[in-house]
């Protein structure tokens, strides 16, 4: 297996940085992984090969987050300007954690509701000191 | 089955007194408060001497004051060395590790007798600090870059456990107004008021300054109000713990021992670790702590009991929904059932199953390293009749348990003591 094509972290977030979910697939028992592992999770052997997600899935659990970490400080969100973490299921099964975008962060009782189809979103960073990437987000479907 | 093979005491605990006391009371001050507390509690007095290794609990220090290496710093503080002085870490269950792994070493024989010292000072770094630090104990890569924080993990189990089972905002209150009754009366507490107090104190500041004094009627309206901000929503202010420095000290000692030191020794009869996936969306349900579920079931089968025979508990409640989750996966009570226990107020001093008479974590503080040692403190003296102020429960309490989480439940470990 060519480097390039290894199941690594770092060719995960680089396929994230070229707008694509990707996950692990066991060729011995058809376990689904995502974020994408070089060890199945289920039998944990090292025979997965990259799959890509339709990228659609169901809103499982969230919090819209008033005191946030440094890192989405510098993104631009405060106590006033809220952001939106959550728990995706993915049509393939798998559960992800991503920002969810396009929801009013302020009136979650009334805008976001578990279950909610979602699809995905990426999300460009751009912070001065940092390099450049892409971070997963969902948006409403 | 595992078993001990041989029997272990805690014969000495104590604590320093909680609260956000860095500058003036660092790490040092609270190892050594905790220390002279927990001596003073051993019947027949214990010497340094006695001491065969020191086992330091502590999760962050790195992050938070900059200082790596906890256990000889420990064991060079209180005499210790060169008895060997290990540091574990679990994230918030780092002394409740500590306190289960002197527990092995003593049973295997090896040593006859350990003291275990939590230790975290927090507020050495400002809140987006701590925030932070915190942060670290959930998964770097996955969660962080989708802006967890601690509040918020929990806050996303609260948010599956409302909609599964109906949890309300108000069962969530109802814990947090316990534990702040039982911390008004603990003397090594943080916050030693309850919200009654909280909210009568705000409404004379409000009157004294000629403002227009709000409509409080009670606790609920008080956190219905803007003093209780949404952190993570659904959770607010009043539903997190604290951000604490605070230090706890126990003395482990084996059968063979025990008796020199005191004639009320409080025996560790089940211990229990279990772990779960470090990131939430890799687990298999998101209203249950599995690492809770499958960490009591090894302390029940080791000690024989089953949950109906734990008369206290002391549990993590880092926040209130963790509370309820752990009254439901240490099997309490049904799942989905807790929150009836909690409206009934079950779980008060005076009810049938009491819980975090100390105050818990809410109220008491959760000094995260020191958290698993102190919920053994308070545990020790229930059991001996010896809390002070007025949370002594009301009956000889013969079998009590503590339950320590790390992180959003990937650690957690539970012990079990039996009189």
């Amino acid at each position: 297996m060519s480097e390039e094509n290894e199941i690594t972290q770092n060719n995960y977030l680089k396929f994230l940085s070229e707008g694509k979910l990707m996950g692990s697939k066991c060729k011995k028992c058809g376990n689904v992984d995502v974020p994408a592992r070089q060890l199945c999770s289920k039998c944990i052997t090292a025979t997965t090969e990259w799959i890509e997600m339709s990228g659609k899935g169901k809103l499982a659990a969230y919090s819209c987050i008033h005191v946030g970490t440094p890192y989405f400080e510098k993104k631009g969100y405060d106590r006033k300007k809220p952001y939106c973490f959550s728990v995706i299921e993915l049509d393939e099964g798998p559960m992800v954690s991503a920002q969810l975008v396009g929801v009013d962060e302020l009136n979650p009782k009334e805008t976001i509701k578990i279950g909610m189809p979602l699809k995905v979103k990426f999300l460009p960073v751009n912070i001065e000191g940092l390099p450049e990437k892409v971070d997963l987000g969902f948006e409403p479907a | 089955m595992a078993k001990l093979a041989r029997k272990v005491a805690i014969v000495g605990a104590g604590t320093s007194k909680f609260g956000s006391t860095f500058p003036l009371r660092r790490i040092p001050e609270h190892i050594s408060d905790a220390w002279i507390n927990a001596v003073e509690s051993v019947d027949n007095g214990v010497d340094p001497k006695d001491i065969e290794a020191c086992y330091v609990g502590n999760y962050s220090a790195d992050l938070f004051n900059h200082q790596g290496h906890l256990g000889p710093m420990v064991s060079s503080l209180l005499g210790l060395n060169p008895k060997p002085a290990p540091r574990f870490e679990g994230a918030c269950a780092s002394s409740g590790i500590a306190l289960r792994q002197a527990v092995i070493t003593i049973a295997s024989g090896l040593m006859d007798v350990i003291c275990v010292v939590g230790i975290e000072v927090m507020n050495e770094v400002p809140t987006s600090g701590v925030t932070d630090a915190l942060a670290t104990a959930s998964d770097a890569t996955y969660e962080y870059t989708a802006g967890a924080t601690f509040p918020g993990l929990y806050a996303t189990i609260a948010s599956a456990h409302m909609q599964k089972y109906g949890t309300t905002f108000e069962d969530l209150m109802r814990v947090a107004i316990k534990n702040h009754i039982n911390g008004k009366e603990n003397p090594f507490a943080q916050m030693q008021r309850s919200i009654r107090d909280l909210m009568d104190s705000k409404m004379k500041r409000i009157k004294d300054s000629g403002g227009e004094v709000p409509d409080w009627k009670d606790e609920f309206d008080y956190l219905n109000s803007p003093s209780n901000p949404r952190i993570a929503y659904p959770l607010r202010l009043f539903d997190c713990s604290l951000v604490t420095d605070g230090g706890a000290c126990l003395f482990i000692a084996s059968e063979d021992v025990a008796k020199k030191f005191t004639d009320a020794p409080i025996w560790i009869t089940g211990t229990g670790q279990a772990s779960a996936a470090i990131a939430m969306h890799d687990r298999n349900t998101l209203t249950a702590l599995t690492a809770t579920t499958e960490a009591s079931r090894q302390a029940y089968e080791m000690s024989g009991l089953g949950p109906n025979d734990i008369q206290i508990a002391e549990v993590h409640d880092c926040f209130t929904i963790a509370e309820i989750c752990a009254m439901e996966d240490l099997g309490f009570y049904e799942k989905g059932k807790a929150v009836e226990a909690v409206r009934n107020k079950d779980t008060y001093r005076d009810g049938a199953k009491p819980i975090n008479t100390s105050g818990g974590l809410k109220s008491k503080g959760h000094p995260v390293g020191a958290t698993g040692a102190a919920q053994a403190v308070e545990i020790f003296k229930q059991m001996r009749g010896r809390a002070e102020l007025n949370r002594q429960v009301k009956f000889d309490v013969e079998k009590a348990m503590t339950h320590n989480l790390g992180g959003s439940g990937g650690t957690c470990v539970v012990t079990i003591y039996e009189k």
